[in-house]
């Protein structure tokens, strides 16, 4: 059995070996017909720096997302809200293990230092703050609705270094955020239909929507990890 | 030389699939996957870059200074927020897997009925 | 100068990007991933793209090695309670 399993290995590394040569040889011939990296040549680009300054928006980035590629980045918003649908369904088996059995689970231990606690709670709203301020400022400086959105869902798992998850728990209602969540990928829906070039709006929106579902995807793993039973 | 940045891509594509292939448990076989993912960043935004071109936000500085490309930039953003939650929802998959079946080892799982 | 810099981010990259596929245990990989994220980071700013580095740092460093180590966690509690 082992030595079966040994000689699908070989083999397995032996295809691997021909179609990574192949790839190799395709992709570096690929890579040659390109323009040397750093060339001057990006008519798209110029095309939509152009385009982004005649609609007055600084952040060229933000202007391709949002206003002229809006279509495009909806697919992408359908990506994610998918994914993280898929997510909380999958790991959904642990709520009904949870309410089966009430009060035989406990979170897990929290000895941290007293300094760590005191930085982490002093840190929180500081790092909400800075999302904020990257999601409302995406027009003019870097930063927009999928940066400041992601900062905004690992922001809040500041808390969770003082390791106390019930807080953590408690500042973040998971049904708040299904709302949420749903709400903003609809409003952006909307939004990129029918009102492509409004760019602090679909920020706002975009950021609501990333940061909730970062923010239900990770305390789906944390249910899932964390969950421990008393009597072991 | 002037091609190295984009066969850096190339090298880590391959090498997130070296691991995929060698893997012995599925939670590296999701890592592996993200990394070779991540070789399209480097790979989009290489194909963007611009010699002494500065980065495309005009808040302070004047229009016509040349800019890296901001097309792929975008393209680059989109992927890096939702690859992460593509990469949550193949993590929930595995520990789904490990729940029915008990093993992630992908040398383990030979049928997808047991 | 610039260029120096630029090799240097590229070469930094591809480094952690083979380390990270050749440690196999998830736990140590999570860690090596996220100083690949904090890499990958860097070499964005240096190709002039703060817009990316930003979501890359947040996502790379933080977000995906904390599943990666909860998804561990939750692994090994399903196989301590039923061992297969």
């Amino acid at each position: 059995m082992s030595k079966g399993v040994n000689g699908v290995r070989r083999l397995r590394l032996c295809l691997m070996a021909a179609g990574a040569l192949g790839f190799a040889a395709v992709f570096t011939l690929a890579v040659l017909g390109l323009q040397p990296f750093g060339g001057d040549v990006h008519p798209y680009g110029d095309r939509a720096v152009r385009a982004s300054l005649l609609r007055g928006t600084p952040n060229t980035v933000s202007s391709v997302n949002f206003d002229q590629r809006a279509l495009d980045t909806l697919g992408e918003e359908l990506i994610l809200v998918a994914s993280a649908l898929a997510v909380v369904v999958l790991l959904r088996m642990v709520r009904r293990e949870e309410e089966d059995e009430p009060g035989r689970h406990r979170y897990g231990p929290a000895d941290v230092f007293e300094a760590l606690r005191v930085t982490g709670y002093a840190l929180l709203p500081v790092t909400v703050l800075v999302g904020v301020y990257v999601v409302a400022h995406g027009q003019l400086s870097p930063g927009g609705g999928f940066q400041g959105g992601v900062v905004l869902g690992t922001a809040v798992h500041v808390l969770y270094l003082t390791g106390d998850y019930r807080a953590l728990d408690r500042i973040r209602p998971v049904p708040l955020f299904e709302g949420g969540e749903a709400v903003a990928a609809a409003a952006f829906v909307v939004l990129a239909l029918a009102f492509a070039g409004l760019i602090i709006p679909m920020n706002a929106v975009v950021g609501v929507e990333v940061g909730c579902a970062f923010i239900l995807v990770l305390a789906k793993f944390f249910e899932q990890a964390l969950l421990v039973r008393e009597t072991g | 030389m002037a091609w190295a940045a984009y066969l850096t891509a190339g090298w880590i594509v391959l090498a997130g699939f070296y691991g995929i292939v060698t893997s012995r448990n599925l939670v590296h076989v999701v890592v592996c996957l993200s990394v070779a993912q991540s070789a399209t960043y480097l790979l989009l935004l290489s194909v963007g870059y611009r010699w002494g071109a500065t980065a495309p936000v005009f808040s302070d500085i004047r229009p016509g200074r040349p800019v890296v490309d901001p097309v792929v930039q975008a393209m680059t953003l989109t992927d890096v927020v939702v690859g992460a939650t593509v990469t949550a929802l193949l993590l929930a998959l595995t520990v789904q897997v490990s729940k029915r079946r008990g093993t992630v080892d992908p040398d383990a799982l030979r049928t997808l009925e047991e | 100068m610039g260029e120096a810099l630029l090799a240097g981010a590229f070469a930094l990259a591809a480094l952690l990007a083979t380390a990270v596929v050749l440690t196999r245990d998830p736990v140590r990989q999570a860690i090596v991933l996220s100083g690949y994220g904090l890499s990958l980071g860097v070499l964005f700013v240096t190709l002039q793209a703060p817009d990316v580095a930003m979501a890359q740092l947040a996502v790379g460093t933080v977000m995906v090695p904390l599943m990666v180590i909860l998804a561990v966690a939750a692994i090994r509690r399903h196989q301590r309670e039923e061992p297969p």
